[in-house]
Formats: C-alpha cells, sequence, structure tokens
C-alpha cells in the first residue's frame, strides 16, 4: 500500500457567480521516502492540492469528489478529531513566507513546544531537549539562544530553517513544502534545498515539494507533476519529464527558461496566458495557447496516455502513440 | 582561453551615465528627539545609519543592458532609485551624458526626467487603481509635451501600446482588468511612451509567472533594438542576467564585487562571492557540482565589516582582507573585480 494515494480528487469553489472546478481528475501516489514535485505557474492549482490534502481547505473551497487515502484512510471524509492527530503529526506542511508562519509574539522555543505538547504526552524538558535536537539538525547556530528569540530577531533564511524544524518536530510521514524557498535569495535556497534533501533521505520522509521553478524540482525530486487550469497534464520520473516532455505546455514551459535561449536571442514564449478558472476554455484547457492545437481539443477533454514513464493529457501525444502502434502493427504484419 | 578577443573591443562604447563614488546612507535613529540619549551624564546626540551603498562607480555605456545583481539588502534598488533621482545620493555623483544631474533643481531636471525612465517590480502597485490605462499612459506624454495636442497624444499612446501588445481599444479598462504580465507591458508602456534613452528597471519580472516572464524579456530586448535604448537592468535572477545582460555588475553589501562582460563573468567569475552565487542556480541538468556553501550569513548594513565586506564569509580571506578596502583592478577577461585574493594571485 503506497503511503498516500490520491485517487479522482476534485475540489470546487461555490462562489457567487457559480461553481468554479480548482482542482480535476488529481490522481498520484507517494511512497514512503519519495520526493514529488509539484510545477505549474500561479493559478494551476498547486497550492490548493497542497492544502486539500491536509483537507486544509476553507470555503468556499471543498472537497466534492474523490479520496485521499494516508495508509489507507480517507482524509477527505475524516473528523475534525482524527484529523488533528494527522496534522502536523503524521504529515507536516512548510509554507512559502515564514515570517507569515511563525507566531511573531510567541519565542522560537514557545512555538515548538506548543506543537510536541499538542501531540504528545511528555514533560516541559524534554519537549524542550527534543526542540534543541531538532534546530541542531537543521544547523541552526547556537540553539539554546536561538530558543528564546523571537521570528523577528532572525534572518529570513534562519526563519525558513526554524519552520523546517517545526516540520520535523514530529518526525512526520509526509512533508508538503509549498514555495518553501520562493521568498529566499538563490545562496539561501541553494542550502536550504540541500538541508531539505539530506533531512529527507535520513529520515525517509516523503516530501511533496510545491513549486514553479523547474530547477529545484529537477534537482530534488524523483518524480514529478506539472499542472494547468487545475489538473494535472502530465506527470511520471523528473529525469523523464526534464530531458523529454510530451506535453507542449510543458515544453513550452522548459523552453521559456532563460538557461534554454542561447544569450541575447529571443526566448521562446508561450502566447498569452493561463485562463482564470471561472474562464477554462472547453476541450483541453491549454489548446488557446498551444501551437499544436487540432480540432478535438477545443471540444474534448484530453484523456491520459502513456508514453515512457509518463502520463500525458494531450490528443497530440495520444494520437502520435497511435500511429505508432499502428505503424509497428503493419511492420509487424510484413 | 578564447574569450578575450570579441569582449575588449566594445571598451571604446560611449558612456551614457555615470556613477561616480556613490555613497548612500539612511538614517534609522529617528527624529532629532530621539537621537537625545543621556550617557554617563551628559545628553548626547546619537545617529545610526544603514549604510546601503559604499562607493558604487559604474559607467553605463550606451546600448547596453548593465545588470546589477545581488542578494536583497545588497543595495541594488537603492542605486536604482538615486540613479533616478528617487533618492539623493549622500555622497559622489551621477552623471547623464558628462552632465551631473544630483544635484539639479526639479525644474533642471525636467528635461532629464524625459530621457530616463523607470519600470518597477511590482506591476500591481506601480499603476494607479483609480486611472483608466489610457489616462496612465497619456499623463506622461502630456506632462513632457504641454503644446502637443490631444488628437497627437492618443497617436502617441496608441502607437505605444500597439508596441508593447496590449490592443489600443483596452485604454478605457482599469488596470485591475489586466492580468499580471499584462499590466507589467502597461508599465513598459508608460516608459516608452515618453521616448526615453535610458530606461531603469527594477526588477521588473521577479513578479511575473515563467511563460509570462519571456513574453516581457523578449518585448524588453526588442524595444531595446528598435528604439536604440540603454537599460540599467536590476535582478536578483542570474539566469536571466546571463540571457540579457551585456555587462554584469554584482553587489554584496552596498559594494561593486565584480564587473564584467557577461560572457565572462559566467565562464570564468573571479571573485568568490561571484562564484558562490553562480554555483546557487538551480540548473536542470543533473549532476552539477555541488554549489558553495558560504558561512554565515550577510552580516548587517549598520556596521560594515572592516576591509574587505566579503571577508567574514570568504573561503580565501587573510589578514589584509581584514584590514584593507579591496580596489578594483581589471582582469584579463575585460573586466573588474574587488578582491585581495585576485589581485595577488591566491585564486
Amino acid at each position: 500500500m503506497a503511503l498516500l494515494e490520491v485517487k479522482n480528487l476534485e475540489v470546487r469553489f461555490g462562489l457567487r457567480s457559480g461553481e468554479v472546478h480548482a482542482l480535476r481528475d488529481i490522481n498520484f501516489t507517494l511512497e514512503r521516502g519519495e520526493r514529488l514535485g509539484v510545477v505549474g505557474e500561479s493559478g494551476a492549482g498547486k497550492s490548493v492540492l497542497g492544502f486539500s490534502i491536509l483537507n486544509l481547505l476553507s470555503r468556499p473551497g471543498y472537497i466534492a469528489g474523490g479520496e485521499i487515502l494516508f495508509e489507507g484512510r480517507n482524509l477527505a471524509v475524516m473528523s475534525a478529531k482524527e484529523l488533528r492527530s494527522i496534522r502536523g503529526n503524521r504529515i507536516s506542511m512548510i509554507f512559502q513566507d515564514p515570517m507569515m508562519t511563525l507566531n511573531p509574539v510567541l519565542t522560537i522555543g514557545q512555538q515548538m513546544v506548543e506543537c510536541l505538547l499538542a501531540h504528545r504526552k511528555i514533560s516541559g524538558r524534554d519537549a524542550k531537549n527534543i526542540a534543541l535536537q531538532k534546530l541542531k539538525q537543521v544547523y541552526i547556530p547556537s540553539p539554546e539562544k536561538r530558543f528564546d528569540q523571537y521570528p523577528h530577531e532572525l534572518s529570513g533564511g534562519m526563519r525558513q530553517r526554524i519552520v523546517i524544524a517545526i516540520g520535523l518536530l514530529m518526525d512526520p510521514d509526509i512533508i508538503i513544502a509549498d514555495e518553501p524557498t520562493t521568498a529566499l535569495d538563490v545562496t539561501i535556497q541553494a542550502e536550504i534545498m540541500d538541508l531539505m534533501l539530506e533531512l529527507c533521505e535520513r529520515n525517509n520522509v516523503a516530501l511533496m515539494l510545491i513549486t514553479h521553478d523547474l530547477g529545484v524540482v529537477s534537482q530534488v525530486t524523483q518524480q514529478a507533476m506539472v499542472m494547468y487550469a487545475g489538473r494535472i497534464i502530465e506527470q511520471g520520473p523528473t529525469r523523464e519529464i526534464i530531458n523529454d516532455a510530451q506535453h507542449p505546455y510543458t515544453q513550452g514551459l522548459m523552453n521559456a527558461l532563460p538557461q534554454m535561449a542561447i544569450p541575447g536571442q529571443r526566448l521562446n514564449q508561450i502566447r498569452g496566458s493561463m485562463p482564470p478558472l471561472q474562464k477554462i476554455p472547453d476541450g483541453c484547457a491549454f489548446n488557446p495557447r498551444c501551437e499544436y492545437a487540432m480540432e478535438v481539443c477545443q471540444t474534448q477533454l484530453p484523456d491520459y496516455t502513456s508514453s515512457g514513464g509518463c502520463r500525458v493529457a494531450c490528443h497530440l501525444v495520444a494520437k502520435m502513440k497511435l500511429e505508432e502502434a499502428a505503424a509497428r502493427q503493419i511492420e509487424e504484419a510484413n | 582561453m578564447t574569450t578575450t578577443v570579441p569582449t575588449t573591443v566594445k571598451t571604446a562604447a560611449e558612456s551614457l551615465v555615470q556613477i561616480e563614488d556613490l555613497y548612500k546612507r539612511f538614517s534609522i535613529s529617528g527624529d532629532f528627539l530621539e537621537q537625545i540619549k543621556l550617557r554617563g551624564g551628559k545628553l548626547v546626540r546619537e545617529q545610526e545609519h544603514v549604510h546601503a551603498i559604499n562607493g558604487v562607480t559604474l559607467d553605463v555605456r550606451k546600448g547596453e543592458a548593465l545588470c546589477v545583481v545581488g542578494e536583497s539588502g545588497c543595495g541594488k534598488s537603492t542605486v536604482a532609485r538615486t540613479v533616478m533621482g528617487l533618492l539623493s545620493p549622500s555622497g559622489g555623483s551621477i552623471s547623464y551624458q558628462g552632465k551631473r544631474i544630483d544635484n539639479l533643481s526639479d525644474r533642471q531636471l525636467m528635461p532629464y526626467r524625459r530621457k530616463m525612465q523607470m519600470i518597477f517590480q511590482n506591476p500591481y502597485a506601480s499603476l494607479n487603481p483609480r486611472m483608466t490605462i489610457a489616462q496612465t499612459l497619456e499623463e506622461p506624454v502630456r506632462f513632457h509635451n504641454p503644446k502637443v495636442s490631444i488628437a497627437e497624444v492618443r497617436d502617441k499612446v496608441s502607437e505605444v501600446m500597439q508596441s508593447v501588445g496590449i490592443d489600443p481599444t483596452w485604454g478605457k479598462r482599469y488596470a485591475h482588468e489586466f492580468s499580471g504580465g499584462q499590466r507589467q507591458r502597461i508599465s513598459i508602456a508608460r516608459a516608452l511612451a515618453v521616448d526615453p534613452e535610458f530606461i531603469v528597471a527594477d526588477e521588473p519580472i521577479s513578479a511575473l509567472d515563467v511563460s509570462i516572464q519571456a513574453q516581457v524579456l523578449n518585448l524588453m530586448m526588442d524595444a531595446q533594438e528598435s528604439r536604440n535604448l540603454t537599460y540599467l537592468f536590476i535582478t536578483h535572477d542570474l539566469a536571466v542576467v546571463e540571457h540579457f545582460g551585456t555587462r554584469v555588475a554584482v553587489m554584496y553589501l552596498g559594494s561593486l564585487c565584480e564587473l564584467a562582460p557577461t560572457k565572462a563573468l559566467f565562464a570564468t567569475p573571479r571573485h568568490p562571492y561571484t562564484q558562490a552565487l553562480l554555483s546557487a542556480i538551480p540548473r536542470l541538468e543533473t549532476g552539477r557540482p555541488a554549489h558553495i556553501k558560504l558561512k554565515g550569513e550577510v552580516p548587517t548594513p549598520v556596521n560594515l565589516p572592516s576591509g574587505c565586506v566579503f571577508h567574514g564569509r570568504c573561503p580565501h580571506a587573510n589578514e589584509r582582507c581584514k584590514r584593507e578596502i579591496p580596489q578594483l583592478i581589471a582582469t584579463d577577461e575585460g573586466g573588474q573585480v574587488a578582491c585581495h585574493a585576485v589581485e595577488e594571485g591566491r585564486i
């Protein structure tokens, strides 16, 4: 049994102007110790996905269908009390902005001890020892001193380390990290990513890394999925996606990176921008921006096609696979 | 070494903006009364400053895109704002085509303001939400050309709107009706509307998605070609610099560490900080060499370290680095670097 299995997850937002689909057909599994990257631009639904796994969506958002199986138990229908024993305990979450995550009026130590005492029946002294040990794990210099400091006394990189230490407090099975390094400088980003990689490997923690940065996904994760307008459009092993992207959107995203272009030449841009959720086009959501769009793309939602180790939602890829198969049959018949 | 030949030819290019030994301090001690402290029975006035820029000398050459990179707090945005006259320097001078502009009055500065325009980071904050796009774009044109007729202003506005890929019939709409990428195009149109020669762009694409970043960068490169623009481009994104920049200036804690032609900088970074910065870029390919880890954190710009500002984190620092501030020296690659270790041939 997979550690986490998401089946046909569907999330909707009931807005005054009508219902919108924030997520559709979300299917994936996460094994123990595995690192999964979720890539997409703003509005793709990647953060909503992170939130819905812990059932943290607030109104008007709700899970409209599907299952989120954590060790076989469905988080989507679990009671608030049961959920509380999982959130922050078995599955923890790290957010983008460490200043927003940490409570400004509590010391680092108070926040860590509070979290430990909420989940475990231990003494305050033991809690402090565990907290200090976790601070050491994330290479915080002089943890005893930091323990009594407030978040505003620390730098951005240091704060994000504290947030990671809090995420690790309960030795969780899964960490969901939502753009954990976006607010940080490149040198700090590299340090934090190295740290997360090391901690996940050492403690056999599964990581779901939500980011817009293909470079980070390429460096850290083994599996990846690319989202567009609330749907996974391509998923599979990270290396396969980076080296041989099948979906025109993934290709476009990669080619738009400055490092893929010849310096001084024009970048390969994708025309237009991602549609808002209220106005997702019929058929394939990407069809108005796609340079290979066919007639069927405007009317029919593409199904998933297997291509190598990946699953791709694209009519063109499906067509090409069919043609390949037909050609092979003819060859075999001859 | 094959890169030395083409880069040195360009040094003859005419300089458009000169920044000479620029200093900028910000007081963080509040007003006069808050600065008065009782020390040992005496009233003394104590002032603390953030030393945002410490003796930066740069020249922006005509037609180039000079990129300034560095991490947050290194003073790169302060440089941009000081060059534009939005902040007045605490020391040093800024000249435009040989004429000093940092000490001019607002009225004297007017003709330069038309030639120098700025694009800001956040297109959500830099457009007035209560003005239509047409009003936003017409205002600078009318302001700088008071004698021009309304019809001509409108023609000019629709011309720039077209050139940035915004339909001129959308002029009646407000900023909130546009996406982030479209808003940044409008900001660029506003800068282009007065036919400037020099554009300072402060992180113009950092707030945008990858696919939109490419669109806006392409637009800026097209504008540079068709309008013969010179850019001072402030960014923290090194991949963008590699693509866009003619030359790159690397800043650390208010000082210039290295200035070099883009190709040379990325091929052979000389300053230890530049090397660490470049090694930290997340790349798509696997098996990159592990990034150079710097010890410690960026020191506070309130109490600057003595000597080289980087010495506390530098793997090559010695006694001299702690004492003496390094000066920029020319390198074989056609750049300049401020590092004792490079000068002494230790790295």
